[in-house]
């Protein structure tokens, strides 16, 4: 847009003015972004090089980057050793699947129904989706919280799941996924013999690839690094998923050690945000489309 | 079967309708079974008994519980920690709200216009999205460390005074804020580079054809107000987002230094699990509730418009 422009006003005025001014735009908005950026990376090129820094030059707290001594080993085998940070991050990869499988289990049949098939208390159950996707975990946390110490499930990975098997966002996405699709497809198979179980499953899915994947990514970040829920159900350090798990081990390391606090900071946002390098156009997909975190 | 299929439409549907519709009603309702018992279980039943809980004096494992009426929200409105707590998460959400939605559009104004460097930019502002906030918290501790963080040593290269950012009152809620900023700015961007590629390219050229040529004339008159339902959009989620602080509070300050940075979640948080005052915690969730719903009234109704759009 802005090249475009201005090399047409290029032709009509002095060249080198107008190179000066688009020269000095430039810099403008690259010195703006590229200062915008510095903030934005700090705490990661932080955390970085503190995780390979040795004590003694964390202590002395000098504006150094790189560290005189290389001394990430030692720091990355105490973090590990000191804290099952692969437990954690092994909790969390198990969580995600978990919540992730059921949630698409319940919502497929329930959104395919909403939007394919006519039954009565259609209208009603739609609202009640609607009206569900406002409340967030934290209003019916106590509640949930009372019913799972009752039947004596607390400080399992169940009690850490529960209350995210029903995903009404998945409902509603998918929802409207499927009101796109082609109804005569679903009549030709229907006449083909095929159950509406059969349906679902190996017609209607698969189309809906594209809308399965931005929900996964969606719910799998959302999972990874939720701490309300967990740091009420868990107090067994071994169930910790990775952000509970970074918390109790900066609690027993009192803040101090942070050369072995930055390497285990490191180990647990490391699998989000190399997924993430990967799979970008996914990833922001999957985070924008609901709006919502 | 097959033969059916020949006869008009209209014929077919007649001779099919009857048991359709039966099959449509049964797998209807066996297919939403599971969603609506969930819904039922984890959601709505909770969601009463918290409302009926936030009128009653229970405490955990109480065995007789009577109603107190209004008293647990009397109660709320005259208790300091939780006046303190809701104004603080208002004033948190009135630092971050404005500072990432014009911070946000601004870097996407500006990288959209970017053709090579758009990815590189893209990228850095939303890794702070994709990481875990509470490894981070751990990470920005650090940073604002007032003996052994980076920047208190560059304030000190520089000459100014230092500062504890976390210990200090009037400083710990504006510092975690531009924390809170610095995980939506990127999160912020990408919803308006999405309302930006929706802007038509032949409207610019137009313009400048009138006459409206520099960047600025530019943005005012077309981008800003195409931009009008996206913007919406992104007040409310942010202001949702905001509402509900609880990760850095928990990690970094736990609502010191004296009750400085207490938030309506850590709140709740702590009189319903730490302390147990479970009826007491179950009015100040209803209360939470409430400007939640408020925020998602509108977000529908601006929603709405956006699609319409």
């Amino acid at each position: 847009m802005r090249s475009e422009s201005d090399s047409r006003r290029l032709s009509t005025t002095r060249p080198a003015w107008a190179l000066l001014r688009r020269a000095v735009s430039l810099l403008f908005v690259h010195g703006f972004l590229l200062a915008g950026a510095v903030f934005m990376l700090l705490p990661f090129v932080w955390m970085l090089v503190t995780s390979i820094k040795p004590p003694e030059e964390i202590f002395t707290a000098q504006l150094r980057l790189w560290p005189k001594q290389f001394y990430g080993l030692e720091n990355y085998r105490f973090a590990l050793t000191s804290a099952p940070l692969l437990r954690f991050a092994l909790n969390g990869v198990f969580i995600c699947a978990c919540i992730l499988a059921v949630q698409l289990l319940v919502a497929i049949p329930c959104g395919y129904a909403l939007a394919k098939l006519r039954f009565p208390g259609r209208q009603a159950l739609f609202v009640l989706t609607l009206l569900a996707l406002a409340i967030p975990v934290q209003v019916p946390a106590l509640p949930l919280y009372i019913a799972l110490a009752d039947l004596g499930l607390l400080n399992t990975y169940f009690s850490m799941m529960v209350p995210f098997f029903l995903s009404v966002f998945a409902i509603f996405l998918l929802r409207q996924f499927f009101k796109g699709f082609p109804d005569d497809i679903i009549h030709a198979a229907r006449l083909d013999g095929m159950s509406e179980f059969e349906i679902v499953w190996r017609i209607v899915t698969p189309s809906a690839w594209p809308a399965i994947a931005a929900f996964a990514v969606f719910s799998i970040v959302a999972h990874w690094n939720d701490l309300y829920w967990p740091l009420i159900v868990i107090s067994d350090a071994k169930l910790a998923p990775p952000p509970l798990g970074m918390m109790f081990f900066s609690d027993a390391e009192t803040g101090s050690n942070y050369g072995a606090l930055t390497a285990a900071a490191t180990i647990l946002t490391a699998p989000l945000v190399v997924a993430f390098l990967f799979a970008r156009r996914h990833f922001i997909a999957g985070i924008t489309m609901t709006g919502v975190k | 079967m097959s033969s059916l299929a020949i006869p008009a439409p209209g014929v077919r549907r007649q001779a099919f309708g009857g048991r359709q519709a039966l099959i449509e009603k049964i797998t209807g309702m066996g297919f939403c079974l599971p969603a609506t018992t969930l819904l039922l279980l984890t959601s709505l039943v909770p969601l009463c008994v918290l409302v009926v809980m936030s009128f009653t004096d229970y405490e955990l494992g109480a065995l007789d519980i009577k109603s107190v009426g209004l008293a647990n929200f009397g109660k709320a409105m005259s208790d300091p920690m939780f006046r303190r707590s809701l104004w603080n998460t208002l004033l948190y959400v009135a630092i971050v709200l404005p500072g990432s939605v014009c911070l946000g559009l601004l870097v996407a104004v500006l990288v959209h216009q970017r053709k090579r460097t758009r990815s590189f930019y893209e990228i850095i502002y939303f890794l702070p999205v994709t990481s875990t906030l509470i490894a981070m918290a751990t990470v920005w501790q650090f940073l604002l460390h007032p003996r052994l963080g980076p920047i208190n040593a560059f304030l000190q290269l520089i000459g100014s005074r230092q500062y504890a950012f976390l210990s200090e009152p009037s400083l710990a809620l504006p510092t975690l804020a531009v924390i809170g900023m610095w995980q939506l700015i990127g999160f912020n961007m990408v919803l308006f580079l999405a309302g930006l590629s929706a802007i038509p390219r032949d409207i610019y050229e137009a313009a400048e054809v009138d006459g409206c040529s520099g960047s600025i004339d530019r943005f005012l008159t077309i981008t800003w107000p195409l931009l009008g339902p996206t913007t919406m959009f992104v007040i409310v989620t942010t202001s949702i987002t905001a509402f509900k602080i609880f990760d850095t509070v928990a990690v970094m300050t736990r609502g010191g230094p004296m009750g400085s940075s207490e938030v309506l979640l850590y709140a709740i948080y702590l009189e319903g699990f730490q302390y147990f005052h479970t009826a007491y915690a179950a009015a100040l969730t209803v209360i939470f509730l409430v400007f939640i719903l408020v925020f998602s009234v509108i977000q529908t109704f601006v929603l709405d418009r956006r699609t319409h759009y």
